[in-house]
């Protein structure tokens, strides 16, 4: 609505509530133009004439850019903090160096894991039309587990080292397309088509491949077992780095793909029908997302293993930021709030508490609060 | 949605109800359910002869015989009847086909219990743990009950997916505990359900369980009329609030005896009921046994399967449960779809 409007509405509102039935009409010609002028996308004259958009005007993008700068800040900060913090060597000396690069390893890690989680629980959440489901309940880790498993239960010790390398660990990521694909591109088909099927089949497989692992892990005789969890699964402060190499281009080439397809998932936020309406194709566009969302999933539980909550609570906490339902401004503020959220909670644990260890527990219990909290507030699902 | 059948109406939900009305059903049905006993009987006396120890040729064979394979089968019997009617009630009650103790958190607030009464009180009876148990779960049902009236769902299939979600919170609360008091690995070893714990002076606990069972096949019908809403229930008479305390009394308690004696089960509440409405249609009179039988038998023949399959050692019967159930739960969700 135009501003001139918008002001006549608020005089009215001044004198007292509307009555039913009562319009407020625009008397004079340059009110109604404005108020039906189409967005040329003249940034000037958009702000002008206040016309919709991702951000409506000058106050909230100024909001935006503020919220975005405090993050950077913070990350810095703590970022600079975990590296410095009881090092014991002037800042910039050798030593210094030497001892912040051992510590910068836990800092890329925590890049990579809340890059993925950012990206694939705000994806997950807009296809699925569902802001209360995180990619990890339905099953997308218990997958990657089922393959490290089965590799090393079907071909023995052998296959520990089949699992060691770039070409194998490709090919297991490969896989696990394939799986995705098969199994989302078969539960999405037309004869179900229903997102809600879809994710309580995910979630019970979830459970099921889950044991399914736990089964295996079982059979197998103690040295592979002892082979086997050594690769599965580490923490922050305790990665798995071997992968890193592979994992970082990974993240970044299913980063990228995300954040140019941004457009299509606003699109697609708008539900099917209105999807196709526009000529795009949603079943397609579903799958594409999915599947980067499987591939993103696989490369964080690789490095630090499951997290249920981290990717709601930091969805969530961008939604409420930034009020805004384009993705080009949710991603980058909820992958700054994952980074903020892990190294902050690193850096007090480590430092003052002396529980180092704890960090993703502790993250999921905020977590799993903020979640609860949601949902009572909610009140529709 | 794209089918919008009458499923997908709020609060109708999955309440597809094919009731065999007809007069002789019940007479009708008392030769398929004499079969079923008698499988279930031999699977039973199957459970019995299983295992490493010699009992035919062993020296003190009989003596084990009732230390060991008695016990165990008798806590096949009664916790695999118990979960599955827990989970049919849970779902006459929430009119939900997809919900039982393991998909609404009820599970893992037992497991909490447990826990905080290890914590609590190191060194207590097992009577204690179960006491400790039972009220953490009952608490956390009512709160999922309470969840339910207040929050409307778009579409039956997102309440469990909350309770899962919810279950979740309450673990990672469990494993924060657990991790802070150095009881993680006991915690893995508890809640793995596994029958091998079961011996004599062990199992008596579950005789607690059998009372229970026998209560709910008193009220069972209660529980359907208090699933058609508040006023239903108060128009023919019942109190609807004392019906639904009663049944999150009866889940919770039996959830906790199981989780502590055995550890958690799951899908068993959610598969049995399901499929035995698939073959008989929903009639709850008849069907109680029946749903009984079914969950004897399937949690019998995953324990015979994991007691057989890496002899001389054993898997746990919840990993083998959580692998069937998942195959039959999915198959169960497709099948419905088609139909």
């Amino acid at each position: 609505m135009a501003e001139a409007l918008q002001e006549k509405m608020s005089e009215r509102m001044a004198q007292g509530p509307l009555t039913s039935g009562e319009t407020v009409i625009a008397e004079d010609a340059a009110t109604i133009r404005t108020a039906v002028e189409p967005c040329t996308g003249n940034p000037r004259k958009c702000r002008r004439n206040g016309c919709s958009g991702p951000v409506i005007n000058t106050k909230q993008k100024v909001r935006y850019i503020a919220i975005v700068s405090v993050l950077s800040v913070m990350a810095v900060a703590f970022a600079f903090g975990v590296l410095s913090y009881s090092n014991g060597m002037p800042f910039g000396s050798e030593g210094y160096w030497k001892i912040a690069s051992m510590r910068a390893e836990t800092l890329v890690v925590m890049v990579i894991v809340a890059a993925c989680q950012a990206f694939a629980t705000v994806s997950f959440q807009t296809v699925t039309a569902n802001r209360i489901i995180t990619p990890s309940i339905m099953g997308f880790e218990s997958l990657y587990t089922v393959i490290q498993t089965s590799v090393v239960f079907f071909f023995g010790a052998a296959g520990v080292t089949l699992m060691i390398g770039t070409g194998q660990f490709i090919l297991q990521v490969l896989l696990m397309i394939a799986f995705a694909s098969v199994l989302y591109g078969w539960l999405l088909s037309g004869k179900f088509g229903n997102m809600h099927v879809m994710l309580l089949v995910g979630v019970v497989l979830g459970g099921g491949l889950g044991a399914l692992s736990t089964f295996m892990q079982r059979l197998l005789d103690p040295n592979e077992f002892d082979v086997l969890t050594a690769r599965l699964f580490g923490n922050l402060s305790n990665a798995e780095t071997d992968y890193l190499p592979i994992v970082i281009p990974i993240v970044i080439v299913c980063c990228t793909i995300l954040w140019l397809r941004a457009r299509r998932l606003n699109v697609l936020a708008l539900g099917k029908d209105v999807c196709s309406n526009l000529g795009m194709n949603h079943r397609r566009e579903t799958m594409t997302v999915l599947l980067l969302v499987s591939v993103l999933m696989a490369m964080t539980t690789s490095l630090v293993g499951p997290m249920t909550f981290l990717g709601f609570l930091v969805a969530t906490l961008a939604y409420s930021l930034t009020d805004t339902y384009d993705h080009r401004m949710i991603y980058p503020v909820a992958f700054l709030l994952g980074f903020v959220v892990l190294s902050g909670a690193y850096f007090i644990l480590r430092n003052i508490f002396y529980a180092g260890g704890a960090v993703t527990v502790i993250i999921e219990l905020v977590g799993g609060l903020v979640f609860l909290i949601v949902i009572m507030r909610k009140g529709r699902l | 949605m794209a089918i919008a059948t009458d499923q997908d109406r709020p609060g109708n939900d999955d309440t597809a109800v094919r009731v065999v009305s007809r007069a002789d059903s019940a007479r009708s049905s008392a030769g398929p359910l004499v079969v079923g006993v008698i499988i279930t009987i031999s699977l039973v006396i199957l459970s019995l002869f299983v295992g490493v120890y010699d009992i035919a040729g062993g020296e003190d064979g009989w003596e084990m015989f009732f230390i060991t394979r008695v016990p165990r089968t008798i806590a096949l019997i009664f916790a695999g009847a118990a979960m599955s009617i827990c989970g049919l009630v849970m779902q006459l009650m929430t009119q939900n086909r997809f919900v039982e103790p393991s998909t609404t958190g009820t599970t893992e607030w037992a497991g909490l219990g447990l826990l905080t009464t290890m914590i609590l009180f190191p060194g207590s009876p097992i009577v204690v743990r179960m006491i400790g148990a039972i009220i953490f779960a009952f608490f956390g049902t009512i709160v999922f009950f309470l969840f339910l009236r207040r929050v409307t769902f778009k579409s039956s299939l997102i309440v469990p997916i909350v309770g899962i979600m919810l279950g979740a919170v309450v673990g990672a609360v469990s494993t924060f505990i657990a991790l802070q008091t150095d009881m993680l690995q006991s915690l893995g070893i508890w809640f793995a359900g596994s029958f091998t714990m079961v011996v004599r002076g062990r199992y008596e606990l579950l005789w607690i369980v059998f009372f229970l069972l026998i209560i709910v096949f008193f009220i069972a019908d209660r529980f359907t009329v208090a699933g058609l809403g508040k006023d239903v229930a108060t128009n023919v008479g019942l109190n609807y609030n004392a019906i639904i305390f009663t049944g999150i009394a009866i889940v919770a308690a039996v959830t906790g005896v199981v989780t502590v004696v055995i550890g958690a089960l799951p899908f068993l509440g959610l598969i049995v009921p399901n499929i035995v409405s698939m073959f008989r249609g929903d009639n709850l009179r008849t069907n109680l046994p029946w749903v009984c039988i079914v969950g004897i038998c399937v949690v019998t023949i995953c324990d015979i399967i994991g007691r057989t399959i890496i002899m001389p050692f054993e898997v746990p019967v919840s990993l083998i449960l959580g692998v069937v159930g998942a195959v039959v739960f999915v198959f169960l969700l497709v099948r419905q779809r088609r139909g």
